[in-house]
């Protein structure tokens, strides 16, 4: 048995975080990974890989679609699959290999096994020891949810680890669930030339977004080739050698669809991996999630937990952000958690990038407010780029002009929006954002016009 | 109706805050009745109703920062009670001429402090309603005032007076009132102008506590005060500072200016925090004076109602942390001021005397100086005389 003022379970990007920043408080730290690499879902099976291919595809179709008006002749373009995924493949084992260092650099032990968090803060690692822990952190992170009706194979019904690994490019891609992860990998595969399909439950995709932006982005996909079928329920479905059939119902009519490979991207759950809860009487809220307070403390005594596994936004940023608080607090700091800050962006494209409230959350709230619009299309650098759909949009409290939320669709979005989540972080206006110089010719132009917007003075529109 | 302005406050005294309002709004008030409490970094100033009549508006709340001359509220004479007993108009006191315009109270502040962390809106939103971000609670990540921060407290109507301790809470915040503001001002003014030094020595109590002791009981009773061992040392002090004038002496650009006098601050603890009334020509004074005048200013201190005389043209000063039960310390100079005193708690100690050791009731003394006029032989003399005279309070009586 070795001693470790903090042992944090699992390598994600919440966890190895913690670790880092638990060790640059001097603190003797131990990681738990059973993965071979380390990076958990976002650097292995999420965001890293995904945004890799992203990027792949958006190159292909732009040399397809878009190279010709910019008055570049491309002849003969051709999607080389193969070479994208292995691109892929090296992309992720920089990152992975990125932590490794990390961790060697900051002394961290990678404890290269499944855990066990025993009663007293023990941690036993299969195949490799069992740390007496001071501090435990538990970064367990989350796993797909699965139709009981239509279990994962990864060979023709996928999850995100599926998904990002198919072999050929789908003739049909049925994609169950219009939320993030479901529109960014039915993005991937459309560009590269397969029937996309995405089947969405509630009556909008992106459910919970702003309204603006999902009928914008809604517009823009549907334009782009994506067929999207919402307030649709999937009721059954089955599996041939190669083909997968998917029964859907919407307004009571019912309709069988076939493809070759389906995606099911209906949410993720808790992961609770070597944690028995019950056994250690771990408090657990509705959804499984662990339940803890702003200093990420759990019900236990010294034993922390962040990330997915304590749900939330599922949100690499956020689990990092959970990590460095949890750390800074074992270390002894004032820390804590305040999620009103928190971005999130969808990568499709354009991006769809946000912070704070939509509008109908700030309307049901009661509190009066003003909204600034202000369309890429007037901003001269989107014209250059030929990169016009889409808009930036705030909500501004009516009294005070305190900023309660900004959504930005268009490219570079995920970008555009950091300059807004840094004036949440103030409690800034839109008076603050509308009032900075902003340099010209740029798209983030259309982040201050959008700001004038909500005093009613914007400049170009 | 008439204007309730703020009155002058005193020499180089702008502003105040309203520490408390007597009457309330729509109360009926006499001529003379005190209507509202203000607070300056030193004194507590009671503004009186200048005519009898009904307060019918309050403009000022409680814990705003107020200007001489700016309106706190009106009162309508008209609405007087109109009873037999109302007074004659013309027998009102000296009261704030009512013709003279009231000072937009936005105008003053142009000014945005450049310490206090503020995001452009704010300042500019400030700046147009003449708050002072450093009066504004900031909200932002680590306390930056944000423009919402600014339309807030300009629309409060009064700052919270307590701040609500919920047990999630780990630290409140709370702004400081003028008067502290004004203290930690010339703490600091203190500590960076002059050249600070403290020196030590003991004194051996012994025999002033003897004649305290045989004295005390025939001087409350023939003269109704209490003989502490605060005048002995108020004496024993105007006696060394005439013996070394630098110590009583003040810098003035490149001039020294030597007092021929001695007004004796003595530090006081109130409610409102630290004060320094000093006690006139102290060194004309009999012992007796000296403790009438010590008891007299230190219950007007606690009753905050110390005058701006009180305050004003002490030329050195006395500080007794030992009523706290300080065992040492550096007291910090009393800006202008070349030099203070403190004593502290009198502790029995063993000492070696005549070589034996004897246990003996002692006193740690301190003098902070400003060593740009004070030389440290003067300083450490000038402690030595107190020490003898205290020592041995006879000699006293031969200087």
């Amino acid at each position: 048995m070795k001693n470790a003022d903090v042992v944090v379970i699992g390598g994600g990007p919440g966890g190895y975080v913690a670790a880092i920043r638990a060790a640059q408080l001097g603190l003797s730290t131990v990681c738990v990974e059973m993965d071979k690499t380390l990076g958990g879902t976002c650097v292995n099976v999420g965001c890293i890989p995904s945004k890799a291919l992203l990027t792949s595809s958006e190159h292909y179709e732009w040399a397809r679609l878009h190279s010709a008006e910019h008055g570049v002749k491309i002849d003969g373009v051709s999607a080389d699959l193969p070479t994208m995924m292995k691109r892929k493949d090296t992309v992720v084992g920089q990152n992975t290999k990125g932590i490794e260092f990390l961790f060697k650099k900051n002394k961290i032990e990678w404890a290269k096994g499944r855990g066990t968090l025993k009663p007293g803060n023990v941690v036993e690692v299969e195949g490799v020891d069992s740390y007496q822990a001071k501090n435990v952190i538990i970064a367990t992170g989350s796993v797909p949810i699965e139709l009981p009706f239509l279990k994962f194979d990864e060979e023709r019904v996928l999850s995100n680890i599926g998904a990002l690994k198919i072999p050929e490019v789908p003739k049909h891609l049925i994609v169950i669930g219009g939320g993030v992860i479901g529109l960014e990998l039915g993005s991937v595969w459309r560009r590269l030339g397969a029937k996309v399909t995405v089947v969405e439950l509630f009556p909008t995709i992106l459910p919970g977004n702003d309204e603006e932006v999902i009928k914008e982005a809604d517009r823009i996909f549907r334009k782009q080739g994506l067929e999207i079928r919402v307030g649709t329920k999937v009721v059954g479905a089955s599996r041939g050698d190669s083909v997968v059939k998917i029964e859907v119902e919407k307004d009571g009519a019912k309709e069988t669809l076939e493809a070759d490979y389906v995606l099911v991207s209906v949410g993720r759950k808790p992961s609770l991996t070597g944690i028995d809860a019950q056994a250690l009487g771990l408090s657990l809220g509705k959804r499984g999630e662990i339940t803890v307070d702003a200093e990420m403390r759990t019900n236990l005594p010294n034993v922390f937990a962040i990330g997915d596994a304590v749900g939330g936004k599922l949100l690499a940023h956020k689990a990092e952000e959970e990590g460095v608080i949890a750390a800074e607090v074992i270390a002894g700091h004032h820390a804590h958690m305040d999620y009103k800050s928190m971005p999130s962006v969808v990568y499709t494209w354009p991006e769809i990038a946000t912070v704070g409230l939509a509008e109908h959350e700030v309307k049901a709230s009661g509190r009066e407010y003003k909204v600034g619009k202000f369309p890429f299309s007037a901003n001269g650098r989107a014209r250059t780029m030929a990169e016009t759909s889409g808009f930036v949009k705030f909500i501004a409290d009516a009294k005070t002009d305190e900023l309660l939320g900004c959504h930005i669709i268009g490219a570079n979005a995920s970008d555009l929006i950091q300059e807004v989540v840094l004036a949440f972080e103030y409690r800034g206006s839109s008076e603050d954002i509308g009032i900075t110089v902003h340099s010209h010719p740029t798209l983030s132009e259309s982040v201050k016009e959008a700001a004038l917007g909500v005093l009613g003075r914007s400049l170009h529109i | 109706m008439i204007s309730i302005k703020v009155p002058p406050l005193g020499e180089s005294i702008v502003e105040a805050t309203v520490s408390r309002w007597v009457k309330k709004q729509g109360e009926a008030v006499a001529s003379g009745d005190t209507l509202v409490e203000l607070e300056t970094d030193k004194i507590t100033v009671e503004v009186p109703a200048p005519k009898a009549g009904v307060i019918s508006s309050i403009s000022a709340a409680e814990g705003d920062v107020v200007k001489v001359d700016q309106v706190l509220g009106e009162l309508d004479e008209a609405a007087a009670a109109p009873t037999a007993s109302a007074p004659a108009p013309a027998a009102g006191p000296p009261a704030p001429q009512p013709a003279a315009p009231p000072a937009p109270a936005a105008a003053a502040p142009s000014l945005q402090p450049a310490d206090v962390k503020s995001s452009p809106a704010a300042r500019r939103v400030a700046a147009d309603s003449g708050i002072s971000v450093a009066d504004v609670t900031g909200t932002g990540r680590g306390g930056v005032v944000s423009k919402p921060d600014v339309i807030e407290h300009a629309s409060k109507p009064a700052p919270a007076p307590a701040v609500a301790r919920d047990g999630a809470q780990r630290e409140t915040r709370e702004k400081m009132t003028t008067r502290r503001r004004r203290i930690a001002e010339n703490l600091l003014q203190s500590q960076h102008s002059t050249a600070h030094l403290t020196t030590f020595n003991e004194v051996d109590m012994t025999r002033v506590n003897e004649l305290r002791e045989k004295m005390k009981e025939k001087v409350e009773k023939e003269h109704s005060v209490k003989l502490t061992f605060m005048p002995f040392f108020v004496k024993a002090a105007c006696m060394a500072l005439e013996q070394y004038p630098m110590v009583n002496a003040q810098i003035d650009g490149d001039s020294i200016i030597y007092k021929h006098y001695v007004n004796m601050g003595i530090a006081v603890a109130s409610d409102a925090g630290l004060v320094v009334p000093n006690i006139k020509d102290a060194h004309a004074k009999g012992m007796l004076d000296v403790s009438r005048d010590i008891a007299a200013v230190a219950k007007r201190a606690r009753e905050g109602k110390l005058t701006m005389d009180d305050l004003t043209g002490g030329t050195f000063t006395i500080t007794n942390g030992g009523v706290f039960g300080s065992l040492v310390s550096t007291p910090i100079i009393n800006y202008p001021q070349v030099a203070i005193l403190g004593l502290h708690k009198t502790q029995d100690r063993p000492v070696a005397i005549d070589g034996k050791v004897e246990i003996r009731p002692m006193m740690y003394v301190a003098l902070s100086y400003d060593h740009r006029i004070v030389d440290g032989q003067q300083a450490v003399l000038f402690l030595v005389r107190i020490k003898e005279l205290i020592e041995d309070p006879a000699a006293m009586l031969i200087s």
